[in-house]
């Protein structure tokens, strides 16, 4: 019964309470109690703590005082008989237990002990997750290529099993982390990380399977990661607990499975994931709580067939998950993108500069072509693909629809990379005519043909384009000279759609979208996408959105009439006002799309770069997530990030996608590209060549060498003798305010 | 021939057998020889003059009978009820204009005994009668808290503070009828008033102004006694507790506090436990000092401190026969002038203690909260002293039973979810999922008319045998608690499959001993969480919830009826009606109410129909609430799965209450 799993989570919440103390006093000792630290990467502190208090953690005399918090949700174990109500206990322990594990592994990281190694296999666990990681997953986790998260923790009774529940997971798109050891069938402690290991499965982030190290105490990391959600994309205050869990319960779909049996710490963690309104399903026979109410359904429920148990736990955190696989002999799903094929796995490969490669997308009508067929062209095909190593390829999708037009052509090319890399043992990188391919020796040996690279296509443009697209047909050349011939002519499609699309601007349409998907974790945020402002994610372009808008009606992307211009230099139309005050959940009536200094775009969090306000210099900065220097606006990108994100307009600061940078419109009413005084050297060079040409069609061809950077200045003093030396031309710019 | 059964509770029966061997008379004896005025119960006598009393009997009374002055009998039996409220109402009231005075006196410092115990409970009720208290110190705040309440009591006009803490909808209902109370005392008055010789002649009329007075009792008296308590003594949470006559210590001097209102007592349990006092009691020859309670005031001392209980009103001299009681002191309410006379025939010291309340033939030792600590050291003594004279006589009944008690609106609260994630969600859910059939309030007295505390037993494992939920109050606690009803384990042997699970996760009794019967303000304000948590009713009206008090005999349990029937609960009361010679005031208070606000009275002698009529209501509320229909055993949520595209959509549908699990969904399906 219940109480068991509450006297357990008592007891422990007392011995990580102990521990974290004995821990501290000891790191006191050794370093002071003024001595700083911080997580790698992160605005938050430590983030459960913060969040759920407020109180930032910055020295070990405040792990001291959070610590004292802690202990006061210490409780007494249940009696045998007659015993006084445990429930709220237990999950006040819970919570007890993660600011406990958040104190242990933060004084672990002081004394060099994490992310830990695992001695016998070497590998090197994740450890504590940055803030940039979780930005980087943003779009992901709104899209539905990441719909939930589960923590295996613990070790499945052998590695068959445990190959198969994780494949099972990475299939249906969930990220999966790991932690924890238990006893397998042989009675030997082990855990699903080295099991994986073992099977020689590819752990990492960009396989969905993320082991964060191997103590149950380490599932907090992933815990850490999911509370930053509501205070990242959420916009939940610190402290406001209430709020924050019930973002957790709503809207993060985070569960626990527990392979193998169960030590009190287990529970206690569980405890404290219940209290976020995260189930647990375990494998082995523990006790139930099956009233709903804390977490949605059930709290904790079992499951002893290892062949239903994710299943099982997916239903019970209420989550629904739909995968459109293509009918091939191999998994597939997004988790199975991240994956390399290095040359001595490698069967076959295409293109790379290696051999001619292209794919295009061609608009058909409808009665050229038969719907779903695959056509391969060549001359003895199966015996050269038979043979592997290097192949020509040309791939043609025609499609034909009602609703097709000639802009979707780039989008739905566009996908053609993701519908390849998404198979297990196929590799695709780049587009159009830079394309490069490759098939594993493993994907060959399950059966993996050249028309089942068609029939993905085929497949995958018919799910993710269903109302455009009415029929698709693949056709594969093989031949060089048929692949240079054609070659050619996509060639001239390529600039012809380049050409078009430069010549989309604000003023040439009257209409633009609305981008709601973020609003599944950041309920007020709207990002409005123009022909010449993609969204801040840097995903989602003009062209994106109004095909999608066209798939999905009554999707995440709506079309907004712009209306009477209300302010043509800043950006502000009146349909776009009156969009967002009933789609902003209240938050915001009114936008001007070409500032940053009145009303600027709010952010969801998962921006891919900030646009910050240096006043001295009369001129902004940029800094990309995942820079993770100091900035010259007193502020890492991290801390940054966390005073833009969460849908709240804040003038001086706004999060944007990298490619707004190279548009007419960026900052258009506060003189555009001149106001650029500082922007990290890895946008330099990314942007490289467009921001050159663009400087100079401003007249000033030589901005980018009078922008500072790290390599100049971190701090405001270094960037204001630079911009002099350099007479930056923001100087002598009117004054932003 | 049978012998007639007095007393459910097995250890009173064998008490009230000791007595009758010895011809020791009680008041089960009592009322067997007297026989109740079968006018005056049903309500058609009336007195209100001299011209009087009237009798409106015979056949077609209804219609035909008149008084002197002309009044029939819908308007007498109304004036009755409405003077019952009005007397069950300045009862609580009085008791809490006390604790509004000792909360002042305890905010200035006059009252040196008494200090600010729970400061959050004093900042939540600030916030809710609009008192600024960040920043502040807590004696201001306790101060303006208190002179804002004792304003409830003289209003004039406007609104009772708390009015505003009911559902919105509730209040609405409320407003539409005009009930809304403005001062107590007013309200109280203007009953007298109107039932008074040749004023109000109106049933309907009547009986809306007996609602008014009754809500000043439920959200004025009983919930601001209830909140000042709590802000004195702590709010409280579970403890462990014994109960019933077992409870008195043989070897140890017995002081028991009787009666309803807590602060003297509170500062007793302080004083009793003083090493000074136990050395004193040790110089007696007694090994120590056994603090009990019985009625109401064991219930405050016993929800905060765990201090036992020997039980409730019909266990008073009962508890006076064990011969082990030294000293009995009593405050206000249901305190038998018989144990004066009863005392006698035993060493035991009866002590009047309020200035409201003296009984020939007892020694009266004057309360007042300025001088609490001497009052209370000065009865200590007394019942010290009184250790040595303690004599052979007496049953000396020894059984007793574990209590687990300390239910607040706050702990209920957190037990549902913790410090972080407290709420009413689980318990909503669980009612949506049919785990649990629905609530009831058990409380009201019990009463030696039937076999005492039978009733309030049978309901009670009837009830959870039916997967509901129990809360309850005063007299109905102390019959649950003697008879071992109050203990987690309980839930495990006896409560339907639902409700046992539920129990089992919160690790909790299925009678949730809320506290006094003051205190029945708190089932007003878990209902009204339960209303705002969302996915049941809105208001408190059309809840799967029930009040019951089976054994009532008070006045006050006619107020406390009254404000559940007005808040919106149907309410079922046992025993004969006061009303029920008036087919039309029965109608009104039953149809007329129901419709009005989603409550109504009913009297209803037959346990098994009361039973029956509780599971209709409930049954009925769930069918229109469109909650999964209630079956034994079956229960859960439909499950909604959510996509992203519903994930995107939560915030417009939070416009509209949590929808919780299964219930709302699945009635669209």
């Amino acid at each position: 019964m219940s109480k068991i799993i509450a006297s357990a989570a008592i007891k422990a919440a007392h011995v990580l309470v102990n521990r974290a103390e004995d821990m501290l006093e000891k790191a006191i000792a050794e370093k002071g109690k003024d001595f700083l630290f911080e997580f790698p990467d992160t605005a938050f502190y430590l983030p459960m703590i913060y969040a759920m208090t407020a109180f930032p953690v910055k020295t070990l005399a405040d792990m001291k005082v959070a610590l004292s918090m802690t202990k006061e949700m210490l409780h007494d174990e249940p009696e045998e008989k007659l015993w006084k109500p445990y429930l709220g206990e237990a999950l006040d322990s819970g919570m007890a237990t993660l600011f406990a594990e958040e104190i242990i592994l933060a004084l672990r990281y002081i004394n060099g002990m994490e992310p830990c190694t695992d001695p016998e296999t070497g590998y090197v666990y994740n450890g504590f997750i940055t803030d940039t990681i979780q930005r980087n997953l943003g779009i992901q986790l709104v899209d539905g290529r990441m719909p939930g998260f589960a923590a295996i923790i613990g070790a499945a009774p052998d590695e068959d099993t445990a190959v198969k529940i994780v494949r099972e997971l990475q299939e249906k798109n969930i990220l999966i982390f790991l932690s924890g050891q238990a006893k397998d069938k042989n009675g030997q402690l082990t855990s699903v990380t080295r099991q994986l290991l073992k099977q020689n499965v590819a752990l990492g982030w960009e396989t969905y399977i993320v082991p964060l190290g191997p103590d149950t105490e380490h599932t907090l990391y992933a815990l850490d990661w999911a509370i930053r959600a509501s205070l990242i994309f959420g916009g939940k205050k610190p402290g406001d607990y209430k709020e924050h869990l019930k973002y957790q319960k709503d809207r993060v779909f985070a569960f626990a499975l527990v392979l193998g049996e169960l030590d009190d710490i287990k529970w206690s963690t569980g405890a404290g994931a219940i209290n976020m309104g995260f189930p647990a399903v375990c494998d082995t026979d523990v006790p139930v709580i099956h009233p709903t109410g804390v977490c949605t359904y059930e709290h904790v429920d079992k499951e002893f067939d290892h062949s239903k148990i994710v299943q099982k736990v997916i239903e019970v955190r209420g989550l629904k998950v739909t995968v459109e696989k293509p009918p091939i002999p191999v998994s597939y799903g997004p988790a199975f993108e991240g994956e390399r094929i290095r040359k001595e796995d490698m069967f076959i490969e295409f293109g790379g500069q290696r051999s001619p490669a292209f794919e295009w997308v061609r608009t058909k009508e409808l009665h050229e072509i038969e719907d779903n067929k695959v056509i391969i062209v060549g001359t003895d095909v199966e015996e050269r693909y038979k043979k592997g190593g290097l192949m020509p390829m040309a791939v043609v999708i025609d499609v034909a629809g009602r609703k097709m037009q000639k802009d979707f052509e780039a989008i739905i090319e566009r996908k053609l990379h993701h519908n390849i890399n998404e198979a297990q043992g196929l590799w695709h990188m780049g587009q159009r005519d830079i394309v490069w391919m490759r098939i594993s020796n493993q994907a060959y040996k399950d059966g993996i043909t050249l028309e089942h690279l068609g029939v993905i296509h085929n497949v995958m443009t018919h799910n993710r384009f269903k109302s455009i697209v009415d029929k698709v047909q693949v056709t594969i050349y093989v031949d060089e000279k048929d692949v240079l011939a054609l070659q050619d002519e996509a060639r001239k499609v390529y600039k012809e759609r380049d050409h078009r699309l430069a010549g989309l601007t604000d003023e040439s349409v009257d209409t633009f979208y609305s981008c709601l998907l973020c609003q599944s974790f950041a309920p007020s945020h709207v990002c409005v996408i123009s022909p010449e402002r993609l969204g801040l994610c840097g995903a989602y372009n003009w062209l994106d959105t109004k095909a999608a808008f066209e798939i999905d009606p009554t999707g995440g992307n709506q079309p907004i009439i712009k209306g009477e211009a209300l302010d043509a230099t800043r950006g502000r139309w009146a349909g776009v006002d009156n969009y967002l005050k009933s789609n902003s959940a209240g938050a915001v009536d009114s936008l001007n799309l070409y500032t940053i200094m009145d009303n600027p775009m709010t952010s969801c969090g998962c921006f891919e770069c900030i646009v910050a306000i240096i006043p001295e210099a009369n001129g902004i900065m940029l800094v990309q997530r995942g820079h993770t220097g100091m900035t010259p606006a007193g502020m890492k990108f991290s801390t940054l990030a966390g005073t833009v994100g969460g849908g709240t307009q804040n003038p001086g600061f706004m999060g944007i996608g990298v490619n707004f940078i190279t548009s007419k419109k960026f900052l258009y009413a506060d003189g555009g590209l001149r106001r650029i005084v500082w922007m990290t050297k890895n946008l330099k060079e990314r942007l490289g060549e467009d921001f050159k040409k663009r400087a100079a069609e401003e007249g000033v061809p030589d901005l980018l060498d009078k922008i500072a950077d790290e390599s100049v200045a971190e701090d405001s003093e270094k960037l204001m003798e630079f911009l002099a030396s350099v007479e930056h031309p923001a100087l002598a710019m009117d004054p932003m305010f | 021939m049978d012998k007639t059964i007095k007393s459910a509770d097995i250890s009173a029966e064998k008490i009230i057998e000791w007595g009758e061997e010895r011809k020791i008379e009680t008041c089960f004896e009592r009322a067997e020889q007297l026989k109740p005025c079968p006018i005056g119960e049903s309500g058609a006598c009336c007195k209100v003059c001299h011209m009087g009393p009237c009798r409106l009997v015979g056949k077609n009374a209804e219609e035909d009978a008149r008084g002197v002055c002309g009044a029939q009998l819908p308007t007498i039996a109304a004036r009755n009820m409405v003077r019952m409220i009005a007397a069950g109402t300045s009862a609580h009231s009085d008791h809490a204009r006390d604790m509004a005075m000792t909360l002042l006196a305890a905010a200035t410092g006059e009252a040196k005994d008494f200090k600010i115990t729970d400061v959050k409970k004093l900042y939540r009720v600030a916030d809710i009668i609009g008192i600024e208290f960040e920043g502040r110190p807590v004696n201001d705040v306790a101060k303006d808290v208190a002179l804002k309440f004792i304003e409830d009591f003289g209003r004039q006009n406007g609104e009772i503070n708390y009015a505003k803490r009911a559902p919105k909808k509730t209040q609405e209902r409320w407003r539409k009828w005009g009930i809304v109370p403005r001062g107590i005392d007013r309200e109280v008055v203007e009953a007298m008033h109107r039932t008074n010789i040749g004023v109000d002649h109106d049933p309907d009329h009547l009986l809306t102004h007996g609602l008014k007075v009754a809500l000043a009792d439920g959200w004025g008296g009983c919930m601001v006694s209830t909140d000042i308590t709590d802000i004195l003594f702590g709010t409280p949470r579970p403890v462990k507790a014994e109960a019933s006559f077992g409870i008195f210590k043989e070897d140890e001097v017995n002081l028991i506090v009787h009666g309803h209102e807590p602060t003297l007592a509170e500062i007793i349990v302080d004083v009793a436990s003083t090493s000074e006092m136990i050395e004193y009691a040790k110089t007696k020859g007694a090994k120590g000092i056994n603090l009990g309670g019985m009625c109401c005031t064991a219930n405050e001392v016993l929800m905060r401190h765990g201090i036992p209980t020997a039980g409730g009103f019909t266990n008073q001299e009962l508890g006076v026969m064990t011969g082990l009681i030294d000293a009995l002191t009593v405050d206000v309410q249901c305190i038998m002038p018989a144990i004066a006379e009863l005392s006698k025939k035993f060493h035991t010291k009866i002590i009047t203690t309020s200035r409201k309340a003296m009984i020939p033939g007892a020694v009266h030792v004057e309360y007042d909260e300025h001088h609490a600590r001497e009052t209370a050291e000065k009865i200590v003594r007394m019942a010290i002293d009184n250790y040595p004279n303690r004599t052979k006589q007496g049953s000396h009944i020894t059984d007793k039973f574990p209590v687990v008690a300390g239910f607040s609106h706050e702990y209920i609260e957190y037990m549902q979810g913790g410090r972080w994630r407290g709420s009413f969600r689980p318990l909503n859910d669980a009612i949506m999922a049919g785990r649990i059939r629905g609530v009831v309030g058990l409380a009201g007295c019990d009463n030696p008319r039937v076999p005492s505390q039978g009733l309030h037993r049978y309901l009670a494992t009837e009830l959870i045998k039916n997967d509901i939920l129990i809360v309850s109050t005063g007299c109905g606690s102390a019959a649950c608690g003697t008879a071992g009803y109050l203990t987690p384990e309980m839930a495990l042997e006896h409560a339907g499959p639902g409700l046992r699970e539920v129990c089992e996760a919160i690790g909790i009794p299925p009678i949730l001993h809320l506290g006094a019967c003051v205190d029945n303000s708190r089932i007003l304000t878990i209902a009204t969480a339960m209303a705002a948590e969302g996915g049941l009713s809105d208001e408190i009206g059309g809840m799967p919830a029930v009040g019951i008090a089976p054994e009532w005999m008070s006045e006050k349990a006619i107020a406390i009826g009254c404000y559940f029937a007005a808040s919106g609960f149907p309410v079922i009361f046992g025993g004969e009606s006061p009303v029920g010679a008036s087919k039309e005031v029965t109608r009104i208070m039953t149809e007329v109410w129901f419709e009005r606000f989603m409550g109504a009275l009913h009297f209803e002698p037959d346990p098994e129909k009361m039973l029956e009529m509780t599971l209709n209501y409930i049954d009925k509320a769930r069918e229109t609430l469109k909650l999964r229909k209630y079956e034994p055993g079956k229960f859960g949520a439909e499950r909604v799965l959510m996509d992203m595209a519903a994930r995107r959509e939560i915030e417009r549908a939070a416009a509209a209450p949590h929808a919780g699990v299964g219930g709302i969904n699945e009635s669209e399906n």
